[in-house]
């Protein structure tokens, strides 16, 4: 036992740093949320949602904004949601693994690791310059639709191929098509892991800075069409913090932003957890 | 080729890759039987129940030569549609293999899948496949509940109502109730008789004496080889191959 | 196979191409915009020189490219640790309780937008810096010690990924053979899922490089070379993030040259990544 007792302690010693470690990620994580709703929460009344920005963001609320992050991340999931679900039906349905889908899984993966100001360079020669939008909820949409591809692809992709084989044997067998068995079977099985991936997409759009800032502007304007240029609530943040315009209304919003993101958050992780229930 | 029957399955080879999985198997079935192909695990059974109604094409990689006629047209022409074919041959798997519907939607997916069906015309089938398939009288009240929540029985019976709401002409059964208990086999057994009235039936069943109570004619197979067939009280007392009577009398598999 | 079913076999092919083709429009536009100026200053006078006067076309960003990689390297120096710490305390050790609540601690780290990592950074390290270390406290510091908890989720969902596809044979033999739980831990499993583990630092490291917002807040964003953790610094990304805004001409092409070396620099870790944990599924 004498023997034995040096590496006891190693034992002892190592899950000790490990709890401190798993504790203190909760702590800090704990303390971000926690600095930023004490001064943030007292601000945020219905009067805050509901009125505009005004004197360039230091009264009034974050109305304008809200639209803004609304329009856009719409935009952002009417075309990469898709093009994410569409490609995962590929990759899963229409083809093995070969040389096109080794292809396909590179880009996406090389894809979801480009830095999202990188997205943003893109977004403003190709979308802004190029195709000649401006700056507007087209060309940020489209960027974001663009960032949250790979995400859309991934959590599509595992949800199909979750989806038991018999499913799709027995609606062969019944004489259904490829395109009846996809539509009618297996997207309806894949649904709830879709939407937890479109979900995802939806905070990280909400959250994104950098590539909308560069393609969508900053323009604290009631957005009229497509085409008109915006400030979401994370680039209004980011400008109130910045430039010291008002911490009290940037605290409001970043509140109000956390709010927002853990909701999205908390209502995927509730899908997941529905879902592992119900397929077990 | 042989007069009267219904499929013809004539010098037909079938390979995973390089596995070979049916060697040279010639069969004439006629109609209104039940076939029954049995023998030991992997001998190709469920292979060509399969290849019978082509849903060995969803498996890559695979390969056949020979033919296999239904009705005197070769089943693997490029010219048959795949979609009609499954149609007219129905399978059903050794596993209940419910789609996560309600039992309506279940027996309706078929049906629903041509265009043709309106639905209260959907109502008519629906009934009378659950009631082909004696399974009407348990479900009557919960068309509408998940399939899911029918008991193992329940679910295979249910597979079967599935394929005759197409009104198939052959009816293929793969080990349909090597997961159930004895008093849910029973009545599956029982819904055989009854349906080999109206349909051609390939049965691969889950233990010979499931064979011998309900087949007509059947055959041996093994490691990809039909042994030989006949009428089943034939091949179960007097079988003319020392192999067949070796697996009939227990002394493997 | 009838028509109608090769046409839509063609859409579904079509669609699937979209997140290459996104990927070549990216490299296209960014090298188009940014490799004329990298030509005609030279892509020596380019990447080691350590001027940034864009008013007088000096356009040097070694300074840069070595604040990245301080920047990146004080945060993986803690992120390690602690991420490891996370993954084994997930796969091994996890007491109920706990795991209710560190699960979804780390799922919000991965949510928590950049710009609220930046603010608090900005409101908490930075004075607590200025007051104990001294300096600006807008600092290389401040910048790794935020950035180490925004790769945390990285590390730890792709190396407990790795953790957990072991064969439960590897943990069952080293207990049979009479090793404690913490050995069989740091000598079977960690070492058996290193190509996993590996992978989820690199990605971790490509986080912490392309991370813009955060850093343009806490870095103070001063072009000159490091010296010290307690510096202020200017990375690629906050360069481009900072001088986009207004920048036009040579200005604007000299930004899309810093982003193609930023771009090199994370296809590099990317697909050193990739074919890491490909390697770890076989």
């Amino acid at each position: 036992m004498i023997i034995n007792r040096s590496r006891y302690m190693t034992q002892s010693i190592a899950k000790f740093l490990i709890w401190m470690g798993a504790l203190s990620t909760i702590a800090v994580m704990i303390l971000i949320l926690f600095q930023i709703l004490k001064e943030g929460l007292p601000v945020l009344h219905l009067r805050f949602f509901l009125d505009s920005p005004k004197n360039m963001g230091r009264e009034g609320g974050i109305f304008s904004t809200l639209i803004g992050t609304m329009a856009l991340t719409g935009v952002a999931i009417f075309f990469g949601a898709p093009l994410g679900v569409g490609t995962a039906v590929f990759l899963r349905e229409f083809t093995r693994e070969s040389k096109i889908s080794r292809v396909i899984r590179f880009g996406t993966d090389c894809l979801a690791g480009v830095p999202s100001i990188i997205f943003g360079l893109f977004g403003f020669v190709f979308f802004v310059i190029q195709l000649n939008m401006g700056w507007s909820i087209l060309s940020g949409g489209l960027t974001l639709a663009a960032m949250i591809l790979p995400t859309v692809i991934s959590t599509s992709e595992e949800s199909i191929r979750a989806i038991p084989p018999s499913y799709r044997e027995v609606s062969y067998s019944l004489g259904g098509t490829k395109w009846q068995t996809i539509t009618r079977v297996v997207l309806p099985s894949a649904l709830p892991g879709i939407f937890t991936g479109i979900l995802l997409s939806i905070g990280r759009s909400i959250g994104e800075t950098a590539a909308v800032i560069l393609t969508a502007g900053s323009s604290l304007v009631m957005p009229t069409s497509l085409f008109s240029p915006i400030r979401t609530m994370s680039v209004h943040f980011y400008i109130l913090a910045r430039e010291g315009i008002s911490m009290e209304m940037a605290y409001g919003t970043g509140a109000a932003l956390i709010l927002l993101v853990l909701m999205i958050n908390m209502m995927a992780q509730w899908l997941i957890n529905r879902y592992i229930r119900h397929r077990t | 080729m042989s007069q009267g029957s219904k499929i013809v399955i004539k010098d037909f080879n079938f390979y995973y890759g390089a596995v070979q999985a049916l060697r040279n198997i010639n069969l004439p079935i006629q109609p209104n039987q039940i076939f029954t192909i049995f023998g030991p695990a992997r001998s190709g059974k469920t292979t060509l129940l399969k290849s019978l109604n082509r849903l060995t094409d969803l498996i890559f990689g695979t390969n056949h030569t020979g033919s296999i006629f239904l009705d005197g047209t070769d089943i693997y022409d490029s010219k048959v549609d795949l979609t009609h074919l499954r149609r007219r041959i129905g399978i059903v798997f050794d596993l209940p293999t419910p789609l996560p519907m309600s039992i309506f939607d279940n027996i309706a997916y078929g049906p629903k899948l041509s265009r043709t069906n309106r639905r209260n015309r959907l109502n008519e089938i629906v009934e009378k496949a659950l009631r082909s398939a004696a399974l009407w009288e348990e479900v009557k009240d919960r068309l509408h509940g998940s399939a899911l929540r029918l008991s193992g029985g329940q679910q295979q019976r249910l597979c079967i109502a599935r394929i005759l709401a197409l009104e198939p002409e052959v009816l293929l059964l793969d080990e349909p109730c090597s997961g159930l208990d004895p008093i849910s086999t029973t009545s599956i057994e029982e819904t055989l008789f009854q349906l080999k009235k109206d349909y051609t039936i390939i049965l691969a069943p889950h233990n010979i004496q499931q064979a011998s109570r309900v087949a007509d004619r059947a055959g041996f197979f093994l490691n990809g080889e039909l042994v030989e067939e006949g009428p089943v009280y034939q091949i179960f007392t007097k079988p003319r191959d020392k192999r067949t009577e070796d697996y009939v009398t227990g002394k493997f598999g | 196979m009838p028509v109608k079913e090769k046409i839509i076999e063609k859409i579904f092919f079509l669609i699937a191409l979209s997140s290459i083709t996104i990927l070549a429009l990216i490299t296209f536009f960014i090298f188009e915009e940014g490799l004329p100026l990298i030509l005609k200053i030279g892509p020596k006078a380019f990447l080691l020189g350590e001027r940034w006067i864009p008013s007088k076309g000096s356009f040097g960003i070694f300074p840069m490219i070595a604040s990245s990689f301080w920047v990146t390297f004080g945060a993986l120096l803690l992120g390690i640790p602690l991420g490891l710490a996370c993954t084994i305390f997930l796969a091994e050790l996890i007491p109920p309780s706990i795991g209710i609540l560190l699960r979804p601690a780390i799922q919000l780290l991965a949510a928590i937008p950049s710009v609220i990592y930046g603010f608090w950074g900005l409101i908490v390290l930075v004075p607590l810096i200025q007051n104990y270390l001294g300096g600006p406290g807008l600092s290389i510091l401040a910048g790794s010690l935020v950035l180490s908890f925004m790769i945390l989720p990285t590390i730890i969902t792709i190396s407990e990924d790795s953790l957990k596809s072991l064969p439960p044979s590897y943990k069952a033999g080293a207990l049979a053979l009479g090793a404690t739980h913490w050995q069989t831990i740091w000598r079977v499993l960690i070492p058996a899922a290193r190509s996993g583990i590996v992978a989820s630092i690199i990605l971790g490291m490509g986080r912490a490089i392309g991370e813009t917002m955060a850093m343009i807040m806490i870095l103070g964003n001063a072009v000159k070379m490091p010296t010290s953790f307690l510096d202020s610094a200017r990375t690629l990304t906050t360069n481009i993030g900072i001088e986009m805004g207004y920048a036009s001409g040579d200005h604007r092409q000299a930004l899309f040259a810093t982003g193609i070396v930023l771009f090199f620099i994370i296809m590099g870790l990317n697909t050193l990544a990739i074919f890491l944990s490909r390697r770890s599924v076989h």
